[in-house]
Order: structure tokens, then sequence, then C-alpha cells
């Protein structure tokens, strides 16, 4: 018994986190979208959502009732299998680079403050004491594969086959061009991102998540925005029409194609889709955090606080969360501000600026590094 | 055991993702099991302990050229493929190569059982971001550089090919504009003379 549970102990720590992790990100999802509508509202001159509880914080779990209950539309001529599978690879490949996230530093010791307290019962005892033994060096990721950048561009990528296929199976003209124009936009601006990614992980010497936030960990000075400032604003634009936000909503731009590829999505699987979109948003934000602004990492905290005990770790983890909101932020802040672009600007600005430029600055940075390293 | 569970797993999708890939006649499934087909066998690359290749295996063909060819496919709306009659001898040449194929694995399983069984070396760890990076830069540079040479001559000629359709299509429309407004031009001064 004690040799089963032991060998099951990693599965189930695995498992926990897992569950805490996608909770956490789906609730800030969750509020994102009522974040979205009141912050609209307030830049607009109106008052937001303020009916489902104090202050309207209940709108998300109404929302989600709704969706739930709303009746489940298919379409007559759709293409049935492809159809139901859309939703799914959207939501799936918006999910999966969860467990990449770097949520903050290693805590060196979690568990043994707990031990001195159950020691004296029978079997907690050993087995609080064995797990705080396992426990050690403890890290907030959960999944440790050293190519967590190449991890989370590839998974992302993927995604576009739930809009693509979700546009071409509906059966609907303004569906197939929301899916076509979605599929040719995340194919040019895939190729900035992925070019302006290079930079940091050049600067850094590692693909790892976690690698690259140590290497910024000495001072504010040190993150890569200063010295990858034109690589931050490329990956900024492009995680923008990664994601479909505006100015690059073209998928679902209201006045020409009703809704884009999910015109004849209703109910539960429209609400898929809408949460993929910002989970992808959460994710993208991540990735900007990550490579440009630090991750985890708060300037002076190791002098306040030892690095390795569970304050800190803490602390960087609200620093960590805070930081992406405040790029959720800017993406409802420039969804207020901005218009929608033509297609035809679109692509012109994805190939023939975006590109050169993210090319220029991984040429800039490989003679720097090259020769700084001599 | 969770190791061989997980195989035999991962590699009956990516079996059962192929056939269904030659068996769809609609060119939209087949793309679709393609993908299948590539994401289990990276899935196949995680537990063989080489993420660096898995990433790129969905980075590169999942994620880059099968979602070229589903737009293609989603572009052109291409109909159901019906069966060629006069591209009968094509079943033969399949034939042969799938056995040809089946007698290659024979052969692999033949000489695996044949080898000693030896542990794998664990300080080489050939699946690491750094041990691909350093072998291709170093051991293997010259092989790199062509394929390199070769995708820039690929990339090179599609370019040229692409152009070679349009460009006199533009001066075309373009000299046919400045006749016909030559001709505009004429009649206007023609008809103030008159």
């Amino acid at each position: 018994m004690e040799q089963v549970l032991k060998t099951a102990f990693p599965f189930i720590v695995i498992s926990v986190g897992i569950l805490l992790a996608f909770q956490g990100v789906l609730m800030i999802v969750a509020y994102t979208v009522l974040a979205e509508r009141k912050v609209l509202g307030w830049m607009q001159g109106r008052v937001g959502p303020n009916r489902v509880g104090p202050w309207g914080i209940l709108q998300p779990f109404a929302d989600l009732l709704k969706f739930i209950f709303k009746e489940d539309l298919t379409p007559d001529k759709s293409t049935k299998f492809v159809y139901f599978l859309a939703p799914m690879v959207a939501l799936t490949c918006a999910l999966m680079p969860i467990v990449m996230y770097p949520f903050g530093p290693r805590i060196a010791d979690p568990l043994s403050w707990l031990v001195p307290y159950v020691a004296d019962i029978q079997y907690l005892g050993d087995a609080v004491a064995w797990i705080a033994e396992q426990a050690k060096n403890m890290p907030l990721t959960i999944a440790r594969i050293d190519v967590g950048v190449l991890f989370v561009l590839g998974i992302t990528s993927v995604g576009v086959y739930g809009i693509a296929l979700a546009g071409w199976s509906s059966n609907s003209k303004y569906s197939l061009m929301g899916g076509l124009r979605s599929s040719a936009q995340m194919i040019s601006y895939e190729l900035a991102m992925g070019t302006s990614v290079i930079g940091a992980v050049l600067l850094a010497g590692t693909l790892d998540l976690n690698g690259i936030i140590l290497a910024q960990t000495q001072s504010p000075f040190k993150w890569f925005i200063i010295p990858q400032f034109i690589g931050f604003v490329v990956f900024l634009i492009s995680a923008f029409a990664e994601t479909n936000r505006v100015p690059f909503d073209l998928p679902e731009a209201e006045t020409e194609l009703v809704a884009g590829f999910h015109t004849e999505y209703s109910a539960l699987k429209f609400a898929l889709f809408f949460m993929a979109e910002y989970v992808n948003m959460f994710t993208v934000s991540m990735m900007c955090t990550v490579l440009f602004l630090g991750g985890w990492y708060v300037p002076g905290l190791s002098y306040l606080v030892d690095p390795g005990s569970i304050p800190y770790a803490l602390i960087s983890h609200v620093a960590f969360i805070g930081k992406i909101c405040a790029f959720l932020f800017l993406y409802i802040w420039v969804r207020a501000t901005l218009p929608r672009f033509r297609f035809d600007q679109l692509m012109n600005f994805g190939w023939k600026f975006l590109l050169p430029v993210a090319i220029a600055n991984v040429i800039l940075t490989i003679v720097a590094v090259f020769f700084l390293n001599r | 055991m969770i190791g061989t569970a997980l195989f035999f797993l991962f590699a009956g999708l990516a079996i059962a993702c192929a056939i269904s890939m030659v068996y769809h006649r609609n060119p939209l499934y087949s793309a679709i099991s393609l993908v299948g087909v590539f994401i289990a066998l990276s899935c196949l690359y995680v537990t063989l302990a080489a993420p660096f290749i898995a990433a790129v295996q969905i980075l590169i063909y999942a994620g880059a050229i099968m979602v070229l060819v589903v737009f293609v496919i989603m572009l052109l709306n291409l109909e159901e493929d019906r069966p060629h009659s006069r591209l009968n001898y094509l079943y033969a040449l399949g034939g042969g190569l799938g056995v040809l194929l089946l007698a290659q694995t024979f052969f692999i399983f033949y000489a695996v059982m044949r080898s000693p069984n030896q542990p794998a070396d664990q300080t080489l760890s050939p699946g690491k971001t750094l041990s691909i990076g350093q072998a291709m830069y170093t051991e293997y540079l010259l092989p790199v550089e062509i394929v390199g040479v070769l995708l820039l001559m690929a990339v090179i000629g599609s370019v040229i090919l692409a152009r070679k359709l349009t460009a006199p299509q533009i001066e075309l429309v373009v000299e046919k504009e400045l006749e016909i407004r030559k001709e505009e031009d004429a009649k206007d001064g023609l008809g103030i003379a008159l």
C-alpha cells in the first residue's frame, strides 16, 4: 500500500497542480471578460454590467449559466464531425500552454514547518515527513521541459485549426470568410512573433521559460525590454494579431462578416471559442511578461525577504499575475481606442513592415551577443 | 510500465490517424488525420526524452505546413476525389512500396534482436536542445548549410514562379489603360475641335 502511494505521489501532485492552475487561470479569464465590459463601459461613458451581485461581480457566472441553458443549434448542412471538433480543438490548444507557465520561483522548503505539529500522530506523521522531504526545492511550474518557448508557440499555432475548421464546417459564407481570414492572418503574424522571440532567447541563452526569467533577475535594468525594445514592440503587435483582438479582429468583423468564424455556433460551443480567445490573450500576455518584463521577478524583493521562502514565492507569484493583468488591461484599452485595420493593410503591415523589422532585430542581436560574449 | 502504456496509446493513435488519412476521400479529412499523426508522433518523441524534436514537430509540421495545406483546401473548396480508373498501375506501385517498407521494419526488428542489449549512455542526452545545437553547428555544419541553401533556393524559386505569372498581366492592364486613355483623349480633343 505504502509503495503504491509513493509511486502514485508524483502523479497526484501533478494532477492537483493542473487542477489549481487551470482553475486559477480560468477564474482570471472569466473576470477579464467582466473587466473588459466594465472598462469599455467607463471609457465610453457608460456604467457597464452592474445588476448581478454587487457592482456586477457575479456577471461571469450569470453569463456561463446562460450559455449552458441556451438552445444548442446545429446547421443542417454542416459537416457534423468537424463542426463538433473545432471548438474542442480551439479550447484544448488554448488551455495546454498553462502547464508551462512559470508561476513563481522555486520554494526551498515549503512543508517542513508542518512536520512538528503532526509528528505524534501514528501514520500521518511519517507521511507528512516523507512528503515534506519530497517537496524540497519545489518549482511552481507543472511541466518542466527545457523547450517551454517552442512548446507554447507550437501549441498556440495549432490553435488555428479550431478557427479554420469552424469556418469551413459551418457551411456558411460568412464563417468561411472568417476562417480564411483568420488562417491567413495567423500564418502571417506567427512568423513575426516567432522571430521577435529569438532576440530574448539569444540573450538568455535558453529556451526554458524559468531560465529566461532567471537571466533577468539581477536588476530591473536587466529586463529584456531594454535591449530588446524592438522585439518587444513586434511581439506585442503580433500578439494582438494572433489573438484576433482589435485592431486586428478581422476574422470576426461584425460589420462585414456578422460574427466571422463562429457565426453558426451557439450556446456552450460558442462559449468554448469565447473562452479560448481570452485564455489565448492570457497566454500571450504571460509570454510577453516572461520574455521582456522579468516574469515573477520583483526588483529589490530579495533584500527584504529570503529568496526561496514561502512569502518570497507568494509575492513573486502575485507580481507575475499582476504584470499579466497589466497586459490584459492594455488589450482592453487598445480595444476602446483603435479602429479596425483593412485586410490588405493588415497583410502589408505584417509582411512588409513587422517581419523585416523582426529579422533586422535578430541580426543586430546576434552581432551584439557575438561581440559581447567574446 | 506507464511508459509502455503511453507508447501503445500514442502509437495506436498514430496508426489509426494514418489509416484514416489514406482511407478518406475528402481532402480536408485527410489533412486533419495527418495533423493527428504528427501530434501523436510528437507525443512519442516526448516519451523518448526528446522534447526539442517534439516541439519542433508540432511547430513546423502541425502548426505551419498543415495549416497552409488546410488553408489551400479551404480556399479551393476541393470536391471529393473520385477514383481514377486510368491510374490503376499505381496500386501495384503502392503495394510494392508497402511490402518494401514492411520488409525494412522486419529487418530493423531482426537487427535489434541480434544486437546486444546494453543500457544507453546517460551522459549523452541526445534529445536536449544544447546537444542538438552543438551537433548541428560543429559536427554536421556542412549538411546544415547545404539544407539551408536548398531551402533558400526553394523560396526564391517559388517567388520567381509566382512573379512570372502576374508581372506581364499587370503590364498589359496598364498598357490597355493607357491606350484607352489615349483614345478617350483623342475623342475629347475631337469633340472640342468639332
